[in-house]
């Protein structure tokens, strides 16, 4: 059975139209995590030497910053890591037991790069422990207690996306201890460092972690298999609809047709919402860049401030047209141009971005230098990037599923690396004008540089469109056909 | 009028639609019978530029369809679900297509009037949208927004499948009106033999993606195509 699953999965994998693009992405996500996995192997065979020359106890020095690692990686699968979609209506009604496809969902989440990058630290960590004398059955019983706090959170994470009560604990724990870390009023390490300690001094509790991944895949278990009938699973409830008229954007003519049409896409489907909401979060990305010492220079404050304001137009505009995919043949042949449709989308993505400008002004208190690097990456992202991602957005040909987010195995992420990896070459031609700029003359010239850049592309915005418009005439055939398959 | 001159739509070396001259002149109910693969929705497809032919053209009003999007203006289509804007209600979806077609919202309302008994109290003011509707209600739904505007050409595909009865009733009575009041050319395509006669001025049958018959719907039109599709079953049992 789990054989048939896998070649299904296969199939799914290699028979979908963006198959090419999904094969190009999932190497250059394979060099970038072999990269990543080669610093952390590196990591783990060296930081007991490196602690040792510090005169420091390496075990416990790892054991007190381990809390930290353990809620990061919450954090980071919350984002990047995929609940992995399945289909599973067609097997509802064949003679398959409902058991054999839940473990296979459960199981296939345990496959994951989230769950193996760990071992890359903590399998040459402890085989250094042993090798240096440390007793071999405690060395043990601490890697399987890491082992399971790692697929706690896998299973962890599923919940998370599952069920929004769980998503609240999880989010109020983090948020108050990170308040309460942040403000130095109280350390969890000094309650966390003894615990992670006692995995070792004890093995019997060390290896007694084991249930707790195993209670919460039996929870897992019993709840996806309780869920797993059409009309809850695979079939959304139904709400009662609102409508808005939003009748203000009736004088903009056709544009303000698909303007509105758009604000309902974006507030009545799952997927989109939560789009929105990350794209808010973009506008907090410098807070996190701007207050490290590593990152302050004028180069860094430019990158930060390309993602302050660009957080919708990385996240939506990114994935341009295919917001529309569902609907993609009636939009094809209606009567609509394309320019009228490629223009109201550009409006959405500008009308968002000088939004996250102004709001950005709170960073107005961390020095006018800051908000102007704000300025000009925004003006940047409206001149330039804004056409950039419609162009690239002709070639994204994964259709966007907007009913997934209300589905149980459906994914729901609407941030991934994908969106992240599209994003990056955007960011780094403003960042080499900036640098030869400010380089040549000073930190006003690259700023200047770069907005007069922005400016630049939006004076070219009618032959932009016709570029885009040609690129997307082209595509046209190959997209329709790529949304048709919506498995 | 549409004319389509030496079409031809490849896949994969099979070649799924040929026709090398067809002509539906303008008001012409016109009615596209054959079986499933015959090549039905890839003509429709190809009519609505939604995919490239590999040889050949389609003129829509003396429009070739894939090089100028003029067309838009005067078709009307409803394919499949993919029609349909799953997230705004009915109304919403009729007044967004009434919009692209200039009409204002109490114009839309005006028109959608002559169609409440096919609505049969489920579509309107329910305070549902599209994807929660029922498949036929979907249905209902998208045959309407094609028709919203009063184009010139209506493009429909199997629009009697999925509909109870007395809907098949309605919708029958809806197509001949527009036809005979208005002037629209219908492409509406079926495997329902009895339905597509009775609707239909004129009936090709498409097999294996070329024309087998083109006839004028008479008396004995069903009686024809009864014999064409039973061919080879009758005489064996």
């Amino acid at each position: 059975m789990i054989k048939t699953f896998l070649s299904l999965e296969w199939k799914a994998f290699s028979r979908s139209a963006s198959f090419k693009l999904n094969l190009a992405l999932k190497i250059i996500l394979g060099i970038f995590a072999a990269f990543y996995l080669v610093m952390i192997l590196a990591l783990g065979v060296g930081v007991f030497y490196m602690l040792k020359e510090k005169n420091l106890e390496p075990l416990s020095t790892v054991n007190k910053y381990l809390v930290y690692w353990w809620l990061l990686d919450l954090v980071i699968r919350y984002f990047l890591q995929k609940s992995p979609i399945m289909y599973v209506k067609p097997f509802l009604t064949l003679p398959v037991k409902k058991g054999k496809i839940v473990s296979f969902f459960l199981g296939k989440t345990a496959v994951s790069f989230f769950n193996i990058y760990p071992a890359f630290f903590f399998l040459p960590f402890s085989i250094v422990l042993i090798a240096n004398g440390y007793p071999v059955l405690q060395v043990l019983s601490w890697h399987v207690a890491i082992l399971s706090l790692v697929f706690f959170n896998n299973y962890l994470n599923l919940l998370i996306d599952n069920l929004d009560r769980v998503f609240t604990v999880v989010l109020i724990v983090l948020v108050s201890f990170a308040v309460l870390q942040y403000y130095k009023w109280l350390d969890i390490t000094i309650y966390s460092t003894p615990v992670f300690q006692a995995f070792y001094s004890s093995p019997l509790l060390g290896f007694a972690m084991l249930l707790l991944p195993l209670l919460l895949f039996r929870y897992c278990f019993s709840y996806f298999k309780n869920v797993l009938r059409t009309d809850e699973a695979v079939q959304p409830r139904l709400k009662d609809a609102q409508t808005e008229n939003f009748t203000w954007l009736e004088k903009y003519g056709t544009l303000g047709t698909f303007l509105k049409n758009d604000i309902k896409l974006i507030i009545r489907n799952k997927r989109s919402k939560s789009t929105l909401l990350i794209s808010v979060l973009f506008l907090f990305y410098g807070l996190l860049i701007l207050t490290n010492k590593t990152y302050e220079s004028e180069t860094w404050r430019l990158f930060a401030g390309l993602f302050v304001t660009g957080g919708f137009l990385f996240t939506f505009g990114g994935f341009v047209p295919s917001w529309d995919s569902a609907y993609y043949p009636l939009m094809m042949s209606q009567n609509i141009r394309y320019k009228e449709y490629l223009t109201s989308k550009w409006w959405l993505i500008v009308i968002a971005t000088c939004a996250s400008i102004i709001l950005a002004s709170f960073y107005l208190f961390m020095g006018w230098k800051i908000y102007l690097a704000i300025i000009a990456a925004g003006i940047y992202n409206i001149g330039v990037n804004a056409h950039l991602v419609l162009l690239g957005g002709a070639y994204v040909k994964t259709p966007i599923d907007l009913a997934a987010g209300k589905k149980v195995f459906g994914d729901k992420k609407a941030f991934n690396l994908q969106t992240f990896l599209i994003a990056l070459p955007k960011m780094l031609l403003p960042l080499l004008i900036f640098y030869i700029f400010y380089r040549t003359w000073n930190v006003t010239a690259g700023y200047l540089a770069v907005a007069v850049l922005g400016v630049l592309g939006l004076a070219f915005r009618n032959k932009m469109f016709r570029i885009i418009q040609n690129i997307y005439k082209k595509e046209k055939y190959a997209t329709l056909a790529a949304y048709k398959q919506k498995n | 009028m549409i004319s389509i001159e030496n079409l031809k739509k490849i896949y994969n070396h099979v070649t799924v639609l040929n026709i090398p001259g067809l002509q539906i002149p303008t008001g012409q109910s016109f009615g596209l019978v054959g079986n499933n693969g015959a090549g039905k929705t890839t003509l429709f497809s190809l009519i609505l530029d939604l995919i490239a032919p590999n040889s050949g053209s389609v003129s829509n009003n003396g429009i070739i369809v894939n090089q100028s999007e003029d067309w838009k203006r005067f078709t009307g289509a409803f394919i499949d679900e993919s029609f349909l804007i799953g997230y705004l209600t009915p109304e919403e979806y009729f007044y967004f297509i009434g919009e692209l077609r200039g009409l204002n919202k109490s114009d839309v309302n005006q028109f959608l009037q002559q169609f409440s008994d096919l609505f049969n109290g489920e579509i309107l003011n329910k305070r549902k949208y599209i994807r929660d509707l029922s498949k036929g209600n979907q249905k209902k739904a998208g045959i309407v927004g094609a028709l919203i505007g009063m184009p010139e050409v209506i493009i429909l595909d199997e629009p009697f499948a999925n509909l109870d009865p007395t809907t098949q009733y309605r919708l029958k009575g809806i197509i001949r009106e527009f036809a005979a009041q208005k002037n629209t050319t219908f492409l509406i395509s079926s495997h329902d033999l009895i339905h597509t006669t009775e609707v239909c001025s004129r009936i090709v049958v498409l097999n294996k993606g070329e024309i087998t018959k083109d006839i004028q719907t008479n008396t004995e039109t069903l009686k024809e195509l009864e014999a064409f599709f039973s061919k080879g079953i009758l005489e064996e049992v």
